[in-house]
């Protein structure tokens, strides 16, 4: 940085913190930052704002895919969707999937973490084999838990069962009672690697010097985790939980690819809802619509994790 | 329009490889894009077909893109057609031709120009013909039928004795005698008799076997310009407790998808299997002895469900010249070829094919031909036709009836609540032109 503006940078440097009023960091935000930043916002404007807004637009029409026609129809949409069954079916199958994966992959998380944090053999094994997982697309373990659960009685969990006395004979993907489980099964394998990380390094990083202190006032294992090891965590928590309601939201991928929403619509998610209106049904302005509806459902979830997110920074900051 | 902006780049990859060189002429060949969704065994035919037809015509540059069967596949078509930058030529399931805005997504074909390589209205079976027609105009030419047939297992069949002297299946006629003969087959297996599919993602089976036995009634399910429900309430509900007796009286396996139905018929689990031909490739590979035939009259007479996958000519904004030349000797010369299109099981639509001793003696191919007569395709609305909405919506509610989550009247309760729903759709490409 020093070579390419030696100019500019030294009387910057000279200056005291203090003085740098709103007006001031405004102005060499003008002269200097936006020439930086320019580039990413354009392409922020052009693929994040611009659809947004073009988005608003479509929802208010009966814009059909091809762009045939596009007539404005008001809230018509919105008010359909509020009264489309199976607006409320799929956004239900989706609350239901955030809430059965959410549980378990913050808790199998944090359990990785513990015992990863405290095995002293191998170490590097178990943070690879709970991680590695994560690194891989979705389409990819999808295709490789269809191999392992379907089809029913052929796949390799029916055989492991069958090879230890066991028939089941479950429906994993066809029976409305599993193929949800099915589908959460697959997540939280795919997935836990990425909350166990963020556990691990916190874990970490609590001083060593408080479990000492605590060892000597006399705190048994289980004393030590539920008074130190859980309150330190407290932040991390709040991060993992939000980041998995978020990720879980957005499901799609794995019902696509698993049972295509089925069986009878049961695991159908919302987003499927909204790719089946739009890009099937060609109805992009009704798809618009109920996409909308589901994005103020996200910014709601977003809004309490900045909320969480700030709070605790104030309450100790960085 | 701006609108269509997500679809151009969706077919940005195809559409950049179009645009290479404009439309028509290119080094001396005359370009000839195709689009199609045969996979399978369906897709080697139809690779074996284009490179005989390649090999005949050196001056003509052909491209072929197989893409992905259903919903996938009419997704990118519409909006290649939207755009106005389509291929040349294409395959549609006739059925959609309603919901594929003919005139504005379709350029209608020139039937002189067909005529003069030898393919006229005379040469198909009229009522195909006509689904192929809007406005006036021929805007699908039908390659071939794909109905639901009955194949059944020769080895379990002749020891249930259901067979003749000749090896082929005796006909029966209503529910009772057909019953008779899956529990018959049944009891020679120990177990259920019949494959049908049951359940599945998108399962489709449960309403082409509603469709195909509440056609044999004689009743409709919408009127003639697919605007209003016709739907015969006591007929409707009798087909279906006929579905529901075949599940509770142990007659077919009632959690059985798609994959696993043919799974199970060709390990040779089952006497009967009711589905479409075109898995005649799978079992004449994996050696079950086997035949097929058409489906029995069960209510009232022979009528089965079927598509049609015929040619159309997407909307190119400057069509014509040598490109829509090739295209319709491209649609002549297949339809002209289309013996070996019945390899894969599809009764051929070109009736000069019908009447060839290569068809003739192709077994069990050529044994249910006289089904062409008494196909029922969808009915003529915008959201019917193979992976339409209605296939999926319906396919969902009757595969209930077969698993036994809904009983015969919720299921045509909810039927018919579906189906008013998407009667009360508009048509999202507006009425056709």
């Amino acid at each position: 940085m020093s070579t390419t503006t030696p100019a500019a940078a030294p009387p910057r440097v000279s200056q005291p913190p203090a003085p740098a009023t709103a007006r001031t960091v405004r102005r060499h935000w003008l002269e200097h930052g936006l020439v930086f930043t320019l580039p990413f916002l354009v392409v922020y404007a052009l693929f994040l704002v611009w659809p947004l807004l073009w988005g608003v637009k479509m929802s208010l029409t009966n814009e059909d895919i091809a762009g045939t026609h596009s007539d404005y129809v008001g809230l018509d949409n919105y008010a359909d969707a509020l009264s489309d069954p199976d607006v409320w079916s799929s956004l239900w199958n989706t609350i239901w999937f955030t809430v059965l994966s959410t549980v378990p992959l913050v808790v199998m998380g944090l359990v990785f973490a513990l015992l990863a944090h405290h095995l002293r053999f191998v170490s590097w094994l178990w943070r690879l084999s709970w991680f590695t997982p994560f690194v891989l697309p979705s389409g990819v373990v999808c295709l490789l838990w269809l191999w392992v659960i379907y089809p029913s009685d052929f796949g390799f969990a029916d055989q492991l069962l069958d090879f230890l006395g066991l028939h089941p004979g479950i429906g994993w993907l066809t029976d409305t009672r599993y193929a949800m489980l099915s589908v959460v099964l697959t997540t939280v394998w795919w997935t836990v690697g990425f909350n166990f990380l963020l556990y691990l390094a916190a874990l970490q990083a609590i001083p060593q010097h408080l479990y000492e202190a605590a060892e000597l006032d006399g705190a048994g294992a289980w004393h030590r985790f539920r008074s130190i090891t859980l309150p330190m965590l407290n932040r991390t928590t709040g991060v993992v939980v939000v980041l998995q309601l978020l990720a879980s939201l957005k499901i799609f991928d794995q019902v696509y690819i698993m049972t295509g929403g089925g069986p009878d619509d049961s695991t159908r998610p919302i987003l499927q809802y909204v790719y089946q209106t739009g890009f099937t049904g060609y109805r992009v302005g009704y798809a618009s619509a109920i996409s909308y509806i589901f994005f103020a459902l996200i910014v709601i979830v977003s809004l309490i994790h900045l909320r969480l997110t700030r709070r605790s920074r104030e309450e100790n900051p960085a | 329009m701006l609108g269509s902006l997500a679809g151009a780049g969706a077919l940005g990859a195809l559409s950049a490889a179009g645009c290479a060189a404009p439309s028509g002429v290119a080094s001396g060949k005359t370009r000839l894009r195709y689009w199609h969704l045969f996979g399978g065994g369906d897709g080697v035919t139809m690779a074996a077909m284009l490179d005989a037809y390649q090999q005949s015509h050196p001056d003509v540059d052909l491209q072929a893109a197989t893409l992905a069967w259903g919903s996938p596949y009419y997704t990118k078509l519409a909006m290649a057609g939207a755009g106005g930058r389509a291929p040349e030529v294409a395959v549609l399931h006739i059925t959609r031709l309603p919901g594929f805005a003919p005139g504005r997504l379709l350029n209608p074909f020139d039937l002189d120009l067909l005529a003069e390589h030898g393919v006229t209205e005379a040469d198909f079976p009229p009522d195909l013909w006509r689904r192929g027609q809007a406005g006036g105009k021929q805007y699908a030419i039908p390659l071939d039928t794909h109905p639901i047939v009955l194949y059944f297992n020769t080895e379990i069949c002749e020891q249930a004795g259901l067979l003749d002297a000749d090896g082929r299946l005796v006909p029966t006629t209503g529910p009772e005698e057909f019953v008779a003969a899956i529990r018959a087959a049944g009891e020679v297996i120990g177990g259920p008799g019949l494959v049908v599919e049951t359940l599945g993602a998108d399962t489709v089976g449960p309403w082409r076997i509603f469709w195909t036995l509440y056609s044999q009634t004689g009743a409709t399910m919408l009127s003639e310009d697919g605007t209003r429900m016709t739907l015969d309430d006591q007929k409707a509900l009798e087909v279906l407790e006929f579905m529901r007796m075949l599940s509770d009286e142990g007659l077919i396996a009632p959690r059985t998808d798609y994959a696993a139905s043919v799974g199970l018929f060709s390990s040779g689990q089952g006497g009967f299997f009711i589905n479409g031909e075109w898995e005649v490739s799978t079992f004449l590979n994996n050696e079950v002895p086997f035949s097929m035939t058409r489906l029995p009259d069960i209510f009232g007479s022979g009528r089965v469900e079927a598509d049609c996958h015929s040619f159309v000519l997407p909307n190119q904004t400057d069509r014509g010249g040598p490109g829509n030349e090739a295209a319709h000797e491209f649609v002549a010369w297949l339809l002209k070829n289309s013996v070996d299109w019945a390899a894969g099981g599809h009764v051929p639509a070109y009736l000069p094919t019908l009447e060839k001793p290569e068809y003739l003696d192709m077994r069990p191919q050529s044994e249910y031909r006289s089904v062409i007569d008494d196909v029922v395709l969808d009915p003529p609305a915008w959201f019917a036709g193979s992976a339409s909405a209605l296939e999926i919506e319906l396919g969902a509610v009757f595969s209930g009836v077969f698993t036994g989550s809904r009983s015969p009247e919720n299921a045509l309760a909810e039927a018919k609540s579906r189906l008013q729903d998407l009667l009360d759709t508009p048509n999202p490409f507006g009425e056709t032109a």
